[in-house]
């Protein structure tokens, strides 16, 4: 029974990482493709490594894939975060059809200032 | 057995549209993003192989990976804002 | 020493589910896990945690218990929306780059509330300047800043204070 619900829940996990990567492919900026790919391939490898747990039961792989998940979890916003605000800095602009850029205002106003 | 190949199989082909990101760009920033997801493909990819295998070492190798795909994606990205790294 | 002492305890649990002693050499693995924690909990100590009598308010852990199934629930919501959105035809986008304000002020609740905000629908913070986050957003409903704020950080906000603060 248990290996029937790992099962199930790695595949889900298996078709979330496979619609991250649609949206890396698919969408027009690389804000939009940061949002996807991270929200969606996090979830999915989370599932993959509780679907690990659940199968293997506790012990020294089922932990190990706990550890590993909590830590992907903490780790993949951060790294999002940093690559979105280090494109902004690089000087990507957002995509044509967007509708407003508060953050490059901030930033022309602090340059004002000094 | 089926399950294994379909999981792999499902894994490559995500592997085929980040390499194709990699290559395609157009900005830096695009790439690290597909470097960063590999990464954690990666782990996942350790995850259903040691589940296979049954052995637990593969658990370890997924952790260094995202530790190290961690801190490679954040040098990356102080990189692309122009910093230095040990700011 | 005071300080010392949680880092010392949190590195020696981590060390001890990532090793998960077996049955033959479990002595070894908790000596070097001792030896390890100390010599980490030594040099790194001053860095985690701030104040750590926090650690010690069951309350937190309650609320912590209460936040965990919340935000899963907008978790996967959130993996269906960008499914939804990546899969249509049409792509039915309307990006931009949003400001909000948020009223949390340690480090470690600004922390989780960006995270939570980045893994939940369709937003991702860019950058934090004081109580100031810049989120961008993949679908834009409003022209009006105090409905974003609501939106985005109302749903975690509350939690977090009594989990953090």
């Amino acid at each position: 029974m248990s290996d029937l619900v790992a099962t199930v829940i790695i595949f889900i996990g298996l078709l979330f990482d496979l619609f991250g990567c649609i949206g890396l492919v698919r969408l027009p900026d690389i804000y939009n493709r940061v949002q996807a790919s991270t929200k969606c391939v996090t979830l999915g490898t989370c599932m993959i490594l509780i679907g690990v747990l659940i199968h293997a039961g506790i012990g020294a792989l089922g932990i190990k894939a706990l550890v590993c998940a909590v830590f992907i979890l903490f780790t993949s916003p951060v790294a999002a975060h940093a690559v979105a605000r280090g494109a902004h800095f690089f000087g990507v602009r957002l995509w044509e059809g967007s509708v407003m850029d508060k953050f490059l205002e901030e930033r022309e106003s602090q340059k004002k200032d000094k | 057995m089926t399950f294994l190949v379909l999981a792999l199989g499902i894994l490559l082909l995500c592997t085929f549209l980040c390499l194709y990101r990699i290559g395609a760009g157009p900005t830096a920033p695009d790439r690290t993003v597909a470097i960063d997801i590999l990464g954690t493909l990666v782990v996942g990819f350790c995850g259903i192989y040691g589940l296979y295998r049954g052995k637990d070492f593969y658990m370890n190798i997924a952790i260094a990976w995202a530790l190290l795909s961690f801190i490679g994606t954040m040098a990356l990205a102080k990189y692309l804002e122009g910093r230095s790294f040990d700011e | 020493m005071k300080k010392r002492l949680p880092a010392f305890v949190i590195t020696f649990i981590i060390w001890l589910l990532l090793t998960w002693p077996g049955k033959e050499d479990w002595q070894e693995q908790v000596f070097a896990g001792l030896i390890c924690s100390a010599i980490v909990a030594a040099l790194l100590g001053h860095i985690y945690p701030q104040r750590a009598e926090k650690l010690l308010q069951p309350k937190r852990y309650l609320w912590a218990l209460v936040y965990i199934p919340y935000f899963i629930y907008w978790c996967v919501r959130a993996n269906l929306d960008v499914a939804y959105r990546v899969l249509h035809p049409e792509m039915p986008i309307r990006p931009g780059i949003v400001r909000v304000t948020t009223n949390l002020q340690t480090d470690m609740a600004k922390t989780f509330l960006a995270n939570s905000i980045t893994l939940t629908p369709g937003t991702l913070t860019v950058d934090i300047i004081g109580q100031d986050f810049f989120v961008h957003w993949i679908y834009i409903p409003t022209e009006d800043v105090e409905e974003h704020t609501r939106l985005i950080v109302g749903r975690f906000e509350r939690m977090l204070k009594e989990i953090f603060e």
